[in-house]
């Protein structure tokens, strides 16, 4: 027997072997939770009502197809995960799970949760939380990623699209105000990915991801993210001005958006890449506390007169 | 990897496919009774 051989197929073992925690890293825990977090402020603030079971079942589905998602673009993307130091110690890249093993266990996973969300939520969310993931795989992983600079700002609809799927299994229908929280988190994809793609701009130079810094360069990144940053703080009252939320959430969000147009424009004048980095981990807290506020304005509404 | 390791680690697996299966089953029994239950207000 061959060394390249016997490499093979200790490596094959070594996959074999995966434990259960190279798993669930496939499924890009981070990232689900918060996509689970979002769906279930959809589902708070969605109108009517639903078994606890069902609910627990909806976001279950709505994980597992987050999940999915994450797992199919860790095997598309094995070849550029392995050049990246961000990357390369994911369960694909470093060995631990065979690439068609990654394939089959998202696949499997995806259909399992669309139908499960079909059979026991309804039809509606099951086609929306289909989309996202086909989304996701198809236009941004296989399509966009690697294509244009716009790729997070098309691809972010997959991630806006949790709530209006929890939003979904509740009311059985997608109305205005769905919309307004699938459009606070689509505004707030581009600097979020931005602000991570100006650390990290010779990852992905070198990978040849055509990220807006590595294209375009880091001076109209820069300019683009407080453009968008702008947009976000913005289009984050549309809240309170359809009567979706009140005091609560106002007061919250233009306090929240003060501190993100501060970050914005300190990386615009001062050009440093710490403050880049700051607004990547402040743009998580941002999207958790304002859905945060927009459930406990719900939970505890609010309104002008009522406090006045 | 050390056979015992290798074994370990099978167990392991095993075991956590085995707690899946047994949640989901649990999962879908729970479903089918939360859809046979009255609609609130009903």
């Amino acid at each position: 027997m061959s060394d390249s051989t016997l490499t093979a197929a200790h490596a094959v073992s070594f996959a074999r072997n995966a434990a259960p925690a190279d798993y669930f890293a496939l499924l890009k825990p981070r990232v689900m939770s918060l996509v689970v977090f979002t769906s279930a402020v959809g589902m708070v603030l969605a109108p009517g009502e639903l078994h606890p079971v069902l609910i627990f079942a909806a976001l279950f589905c709505i994980a597992a197809g987050a999940g999915a998602s994450g797992a199919i673009n860790m095997w598309f993307d094995r070849d550029i995960d392995a050049r990246m130091p961000r990357t390369s110690g994911r369960p694909v890249p470093s060995g631990r799970v065979l690439p068609g093993t990654a394939l089959t266990f998202g696949v499997w996973l995806a259909v399992g949760s669309v139908t499960l969300m079909a059979l026991a939520i309804n039809w509606l969310s099951a086609i929306l939380l289909a989309t996202t993931i086909c989304f996701y795989v198809f236009i941004y992983t296989m399509w966009l990623k690697r294509r244009t600079p716009q790729n997070i700002v098309i691809g972010g609809a997959a991630g806006a699209l949790p709530p209006v799927i929890g939003w979904a299994a509740v009311a059985g229908e997608v109305g205005l105000a769905a919309l307004v929280l699938f459009f606070i988190i689509f505004v707030w994809t581009p600097p979020h990915f931005w602000a991570l793609a100006l650390v990290r701009a010779d990852e992905y130079k070198k990978v040849g991801v055509p990220m807006l810094p590595v294209v375009a360069g880091p001076a109209v990144t820069r300019r683009h993210i407080f453009w968008y940053s702008v947009a976000l703080v913005s289009f984050s009252f549309m809240p309170v001005v359809i009567g979706l939320s009140g005091v609560i959430y106002g007061i919250g969000a233009a306090f929240l958006g003060s501190v993100f147009m501060m970050m914005a424009a300190l990386i615009r004048c001062r050009r440093r890449n710490d403050d880049a980095q700051r607004l990547f981990s402040f743009s998580i807290l941002y999207l958790f506390l304002i859905f945060v506020l927009l459930a406990v304005d719900h939970i505890f509404p609010s309104s002008f007169p009522y406090v006045l | 990897m050390p056979l015992h390791d290798v074994h370990r680690r099978q167990k392991v697996k095993n075991m956590a496919i085995a707690l899946g299966l047994a949640g989901l089953i649990v999962l879908f029994f729970l479903i089918t009774l939360a859809k046979f239950s009255p609609e609130p207000g009903q």
